[in-house]
């Protein structure tokens, strides 16, 4: 349906200041995390790029913990994936071939976690994790992260592993096949896209979370944890340099997965 | 084959469940547990603590105001994106990555990202000095300036977690049949009488889950606040985050917690009500 051109004019008009208003802070984050010590300090301002250099950037990669953080956080959402998705798709592939009792009761578990902020949760966990020894490490802080991103990943499989046919399975079962090579042989291949973005989603939750990272760690920060705890004292171009290295990989994720957003939106917020 | 309830299903679901007992289930009870105790015995004096500090209405009343205002501007704001969004043919997808990004950026660099701008002397107060408005770099985010601190933290929020809310009611638009507005359109419904009476309604699960995780999400807002003004703005989350740890005061970080999970609890069961949908009401 083709929209009159004064409409579409305005249409467009309407897109494109959404679009700078998604777009300009990145752009501004950016000019301050390479405008140098300087920069940020200069007074006025220009829109435009002035001072370049990879001198702020690079001195912020050099400050003793940054980089121990940003691996620190590459663990835990690694972790996180890899928990998430071993956790989640079998429980999600349950769900979506068997019917089961108690079937509705998981549902509720699951959905229950959606009306707490699950952060907090992190508070007492402080205590059991002391005394576990897992407090103030990466995998502490990831199974924490996999409490966040678990529910969603179950019921993304779910709707994943509902789309692909029943037949395919049972032709696998015909020829020869056990279910555990059925499914691996089978279901498996169909899965994996939808698989690797459910896995992308469960790795932006944990590079993302700031809370209960920072209340899990003391020395094995996480980059947002890290960032948060230096953050009244850490000059500014520091602080427009490490929010620019959060917000790079997600710019990215969203466009890996930008296909399944909507179907995993969709399903999840059933 | 299913027919019979076989012990496969049990096997698959028992790890995750494990798991949410120990790292879910168990912590909520150890956080009201934490909250309730004192001592040797059952007491409210950490209620009493948390209620008695200096920053704790503050920070009530910070929470709820943000909430207010946020969340309302988020819904109407991604229902205006939403419609824009559908009405285009070319460049759909390019568009939706772009208004789709904050969705990936953290809470922490979404405040950084405002504070390049928001800051002394940053873009803002530059383009006001050019305009002539202002004289010199002015302070927008100090103590004395809170109304301007919360419109910059409410833009902030706004910029941030507006995404979300317009992820789910694409969703939710693309599962209602494009024939229910054909048809209206056919007996001469006007496009806002087509928006109130069919897309509006038949929206209210996706509006209804939108609203859901915005909120509880809202009330635990914390790191956009502690970027752009430190502590100059208490906010519930981050009491909680104060108490654990700089006063390492376990127990009133848990009763803050346990309020904060009160709120959601009690925002979420008025949601669930308020917008329930009938099933008959579904396409």
């Amino acid at each position: 349906m083709a929209l009159p051109s004064a409409r579409r004019l305005l249409l467009w008009t309407g897109l494109a200041v959404l679009i700078a208003w998604v777009l300009v802070p990145i752009y501004l984050v950016a000019l301050g995390a390479f405008g140098g010590r300087l920069g940020v300090f200069r007074w006025p301002k220009s829109i435009w790029p002035t001072d370049l250099s990879f001198a702020a950037m690079s001195q912020f990669l050099a400050i003793e913990g940054v980089f121990n953080a940003l691996l620190n956080s590459l663990i835990a959402a690694g972790l996180t994936v890899v928990f998430s998705i071993a956790l989640g798709a079998p429980a999600g592939y349950a769900l979506a071939r068997y019917t089961f009792r108690g079937q509705n009761a998981y549902r509720l578990l699951v959905l229950l976690t959606r009306a707490f902020p699950l952060a907090i949760l992190a508070l007492p966990l402080t205590v059991s994790f002391i005394r576990l020894g897992l407090y103030d490490t990466p995998f502490g802080v990831s199974l924490i992260h996999t409490v966040l991103a678990l529910p969603f990943a179950a019921l993304v499989t779910q709707s994943l592993f509902m789309g692909i046919p029943r037949e395919y399975e049972e032709a696998a079962w015909v020829f020869g096949c056990t279910r555990f090579q059925a499914f691996i042989k089978v279901i498996l291949p169909l899965a994996l896209p939808g698989l690797a973005a459910t896995a992308i989603f469960a790795f932006v939750i944990s590079w993302n979370e700031v809370f209960a990272a920072s209340i899990l760690t003391v020395r094995e920060r996480t980059l947002t944890a890290y960032l948060l705890r230096i953050l009244a004292e850490s000059p500014l171009h520091y602080r427009f340099a490490g929010g620019f290295i959060l917000i790079i990989p997600s710019v990215l994720f969203i466009f890996a997965v930008r296909r399944y957003l909507f179907a995993v939106w969709g399903i999840a917020s059933k | 084959m299913p027919a019979r309830t076989s012990w496969i299903p049990y096997a698959l679901i028992a790890p995750s469940v494990l798991f949410l007992g120990a790292l879910f289930l168990v912590p909520l009870v150890q956080t009201v547990w934490l909250s309730v105790s004192a001592g040797d015995g059952l007491s409210l004096e950490n209620y009493r603590r948390m209620a008695s500090d200096l920053n704790f209405s503050l920070a009530v009343k910070n929470t709820f105001l943000l909430t207010l205002v946020v969340v309302p501007l988020q819904v109407v704001l991604a229902l205006a994106m939403a419609t824009m969004v559908t009405k285009l043919d070319k460049g759909r997808d390019l568009v939706l990555w772009v208004l789709t990004i904050p969705l990936g950026i953290s809470d922490l660099a979404a405040g950084l990202a405002w504070l390049a701008l928001l800051q002394n002397t940053g873009y803002l107060n530059s383009a006001l000095y050019a305009l002539g408005i202002i004289q010199g770099p002015v302070g927008w985010l100090s103590q004395e300036t809170p109304v301007a601190l919360f419109f910059a933290i409410v833009l902030a929020e706004l910029w941030r977690a507006t995404a979300i809310v317009l992820v789910i009611l694409i969703a939710g638009l693309q599962l209602i049949p494009k024939e229910f507005a054909e048809a209206a359109e056919i007996f001469g419904a006007r496009p806002w009488t087509r928006f109130t009476r069919i897309t509006l309604p038949l929206l209210k699960p996706s509006l209804q889950s939108a609203l859901i995780l915005r909120t509880v999400l809202a009330f635990e807002v914390f790191a956009v606040v502690y970027a752009l003004g430190g502590r100059n703005f208490p906010v519930l989350a981050g009491e909680a985050y104060v108490w654990q740890n700089d006063n390492q005061n376990y127990g009133v970080a848990a009763a803050y917690a346990v309020l904060i999970m009160a709120i959601s609890l009690a925002a979420t069961a008025v949601y669930l009500r308020v917008l329930r949908t009938h099933p008959e009401q579904l396409p």
